[in-house]
């Protein structure tokens, strides 16, 4: 038996479970509107801007505001912000709070608390740390306004105070925002639509979050982390569970109402079950990818890397995702989020070849000599380890010497941060994923950065890449954004930055009783409503 | 029996200290970096540098330890790296739950293995002897995970009697409590049956080939006094001996029960910090489930001298 067939199986469980009306003593409903919701992962840290996990985003998106946000078409919108003001000359950026906002421990946010968590978040943030190489002062005005100016425009202000990206620039009590950005906070204190109950907090099993009844949502209607954030209940109950078949039938008996990220080998059961809901969950979805190790041979020679790419079928490792369900995964001929306002596909031919005698080829005019592949494979992640073995089987069959690792994620984490050479503790090849909604441009785009030393994991140094994504920064308009992500797309397939391996979503799973779930980069809470 | 409780427990504190520095020293030289982990995929290489100075990773080794046993000497577990909470907070929040589960582990394999192994000796080479055995080689065979879906699937989803996932606290009700443990202490019972009916059915063959065994039946004792008070209690120490030592078998095995059937315990508190690397976490987790396995054995050393008169210490 299969891990597929077997999962499946198991998931009958959940059957009995629905048809049985399995009442939980412990779960009992009360009085009060309890919406219990089950997590991508485990609540493990609450500091979002210390911790970059999504997990920790999504849950810091209830407990803090943003001053903008970026609604379904990627546009940043007010949020907290009532107005702002940029100088003509684009260097001095003036805003205003709206008024009546109050932190959950019943203080009204100021200027000075913006200004706090600004300087906090911009000491971790990749666009923020951009604005701070460019800052001349970010200071208070009065209660309300603060200003922030800067030597040199910077167009996308907006959107980096409005982005989904993690770390979002949440907005904290001044007092806890002072906290070094190296450190974790240890106040849950925000201004969103939902109190952390951190006395009922046990990390890796239950965390809860209950309406904040001071909260002044925005009147327009509520789109993704932009418009009014009205909660429709009064306590939201995360409950972790590891065990996929386990989350499949607590669903079914109505012992959880929502699931965030179903297995797809369980979906089908769900799908057949009369009071549950399936649609796909982050329409922004992943883009799997495996990097390669510039530094070192091979793949410190751009042939080789093009070799791989070429032989490359992304649909051998799409299947190995998510299986036979066409709905869950396109091929993608470039490094962008598919259906978004910026996504290009220019120049990406050679991703669509499929060609083991053309890659072959290309290795033999690489000169390659037989080097060993180092390619660390996590185990303990599905994605990473499915992309592993469909990877060690395509450089064999262009004549590629694998040393195959299997390991986990944990350490995969920590070797690929090695620069020696992969025999000496360093690698050549991990595998991947990056959310799509990291993906929409270069704003929060770490993987396409190719600045050498600087760049993320496998240190490409590829100038014309650096040069497209300082054009899109600098971007005026959505015509030179489009140009910009063009050429950038076009020179970063050209050297192989990286390899994606497809773009694929997953579902979200609800009970029916449970009204206004909608699809969005992160789970909405905001209007959602349970009969 | 005073001076021996008193050397055993100060015997402890040596065995705790090589546990302490076998773990701490296993973790140090592990791959793996929690500060990779809380930085994320955007942080630069810088960041998680910084990270791991404020975590204090970047220090050496003897320092590390000497503020760590330090800290434990004074019953200071230290603070979980990810949830910065106490490690003694995060097992009290975790203890119900396991404790729960092992003690109804220990009584129901206690009551079904003891008699099984009995009677598979009385009536060896019989059906019921095969049976018994067969179940037992199950028992060992078939892994956790899958006795616990399999249990799930029939009394969840074909008799519709128990619930399948999570954990009332006792506090909530005895019954409540009840319900949400017997599916995982049923499977998590069945390797340790296997192991006590075994080693039960040996030692009480071996017992029941003895002289005054033979005599007790010659003069008349009733079957079951012959094998429950006459035999059973000369075979008690072995039996007692592995009662003990499968308490490992069962701190092992909640860690995937309690995945199974989502329960909030030490097991899966001791995975989740495992996979993170959360050091504080599995080094006091580590230090006392080897406690309670050292208090384990003394108590077993204790019950020789109730089962068996000539034992004295």
């Amino acid at each position: 038996m299969d891990r597929r067939s077997f999962l499946k199986s198991a998931t009958g469980v959940g059957v009995a479970a629905a048809t049985g009306g399995l009442a939980m003593p412990a779960l009992a409903q009360g009085a009060t509107k309890t919406l219990r919701f089950v997590p991508q992962a485990n609540l493990a840290n609450f500091d979002p801007i210390w911790g970059t996990q999504y997990v920790v985003r999504n849950a810091a998106l209830l407990v803090w505001d943003t001053l903008y946000g970026v609604n379904s078409k990627f546009e940043p919108k007010r949020q907290m912000v009532e107005a702002e003001e940029v100088s003509a000359d684009g260097l001095t950026w003036t805003f205003k709070l709206r008024s009546g906002l109050k932190f959950h421990d019943g203080s009204p946010v100021t200027a000075k608390d913006v200004v706090a968590s600004l300087v906090r978040w911009s000491a971790r943030d990749p666009m923020g740390l951009m604005i701070r190489a460019i800052q001349v002062e970010l200071t208070p005005v009065d209660e309300l306004t603060w200003k922030w100016v800067l030597k040199q425009p910077f167009p996308k202000m907006l959107f980096a105070l409005a982005k989904n990206n993690a770390p979002c620039s949440f907005i904290m009590p001044e007092r806890i925002a002072k906290t070094d950005p190296f450190q974790q906070i240890t106040e849950y204190i925000g201004s969103g639509p939902f109190k952390f109950a951190r006395s009922e907090w046990v990390p890796g099993a239950k965390a809860v979050f209950e309406k904040f009844a001071d909260y002044k949502p925005r009147e327009e209607p509520a789109d993704w982390m932009a418009g009014g954030k009205k909660v429709l209940i009064d306590r939201l109950e995360w409950v972790i569970m590891p065990d996929p078949a386990t989350a499949a039938a607590a669903l079914q008996s109505g012992e959880v109402d929502w699931w965030e990220t179903p297995l797809a080998d369980l979906v089908p059961v769900l799908k057949g079950h009369k009071d549950i809901s399936v649609d796909i969950g982050d329409p922004l979805g992943n883009i799997g990818a495996f990097r390669m190790n510039h530094l070192f041979p091979p793949f410190n020679n751009l042939k080789v890397r093009q070799a791989v790419a070429t032989a490359l079928n992304q649909e051998d490792y799409m299947r190995a995702i998510v299986g036979e369900d066409d709905k869950l995964w396109k091929p993608l001929p470039g490094f962008f989020t598919p259906g978004t306002p910026l996504y290009t596909e220019e120049g990406g031919e050679m991703f669509k070849k499929k060609s083991v005698a053309e890659a072959k080829k290309l290795l033999a005019e690489s000169g390659y000599k037989g080097e060993p592949v180092t390619c660390i494979v996590a185990q303990d992640m599905a994605a990473t380890k499915s992309m592993g073995d469909v990877t060690a089987e395509l450089l064999k069959s262009i004549g590629m010497n694998v040393d195959f690792v299997a390991t986990d994620w944990g350490t995969v984490g920590s070797r690929r941060a090695q620069k020696t050479p992969p025999g000496q503790g360093g690698w050549s090849m991990f595998h991947t994923w990056h959310a799509g909604a990291d993906c929409v441009n270069p704003a929060s785009y770490t993987a396409i950065r190719a600045n050498g030393e600087k760049a993320w994991f496998g240190w490409p140094d590829v100038p014309p890449v650096e040069e497209h994504i300082t054009s899109w920064f600098n971007a005026k308009d959505i015509a030179a954004e489009k140009e910009a992500m063009g050429k950038l797309n076009k020179a970063a397939v050209e050297n192989v930055v990286y390899v994606p391996t497809g773009f694929y979503l997953g579902y979200q799973a609800w009970r029916k009783n449970v009204a206004g779930v909608t699809s969005g980069p992160f789970p909405v809470f905001w209007g959602v409503a349970k009969g | 029996m005073l001076a021996f409780v008193v050397r055993r427990i100060v015997t402890t504190i040596p065995v705790m200290a090589f546990v302490a520095l076998f773990v701490f020293s296993l973790l140090y030289i592990a791959p793996g970096d929690p500060a990779a982990i809380i930085a994320g995929d955007q942080a630069s290489p810088a960041d998680v540098e910084r990270i791991r100075a404020s975590l204090g990773l970047d220090r050496p080794y003897l320092i590390r330890f000497g503020e760590w046993s330090w800290r434990v000497l004074q019953g200071d577990l230290g603070t979980s790296i990810f949830t910065s909470l106490p490690v003694t907070q995060l097992i009290a929040q975790r203890i119900e739950p396991t404790v729960s589960l092992m003690v109804l582990t220990l009584i129901f394999a206690v009551v079904v293995a003891v008699p099984m192994g009995v009677i598979a000796a009385w009536k060896a080479g019989s059906w019921i002897d095969k049976g018994a055995m067969a179940f037992a080689v199950l028992g060992f065979s078939v892994p956790v995970f899958v006795v616990g879906y399999l249990l799930a699937w029939i009394f969840a989803l074909k008799l519709e009697w128990l619930p399948v996932q999570g954990y009332t606290p006792i506090s909530e009700g005895l019954w409540p409590w009840l319900r949400n443990l017997i599916l995982p202490a049923v499977t998590l019972g069945l390797v340790y049956i296997a192991l006590i009916a075994r080693i039960t059915r040996a030692t009480m063959l071996e017992v029941l080939q003895q002289d005054y065994v033979r005599t007790a039946q010659a003069k008349g004792v009733a079957q079951k006094d012959v094998l429950f008070l006459h035999s059973l209690k000369n075979a008690a120490v072995p039996i007692v001996t592995i009662i003990g030592i499968g308490i490992a078998l069962l701190i092992g095995g909640a860690v995937v029960t309690e995945s199974v059937f989502a329960i909030p315990g030490l097991g899966r508190l001791t995975v989740d910090a495992i996979l993170r690397r959360d050091y504080p976490v599995i080094q006091g987790v580590v230090l006392m489930f080897s406690l309670v396995y050292v208090l384990v054995n003394l108590l077993i050393d204790l019950t020789y001298t109730l089962v068996d008169p000539r034992i004295r210490y």
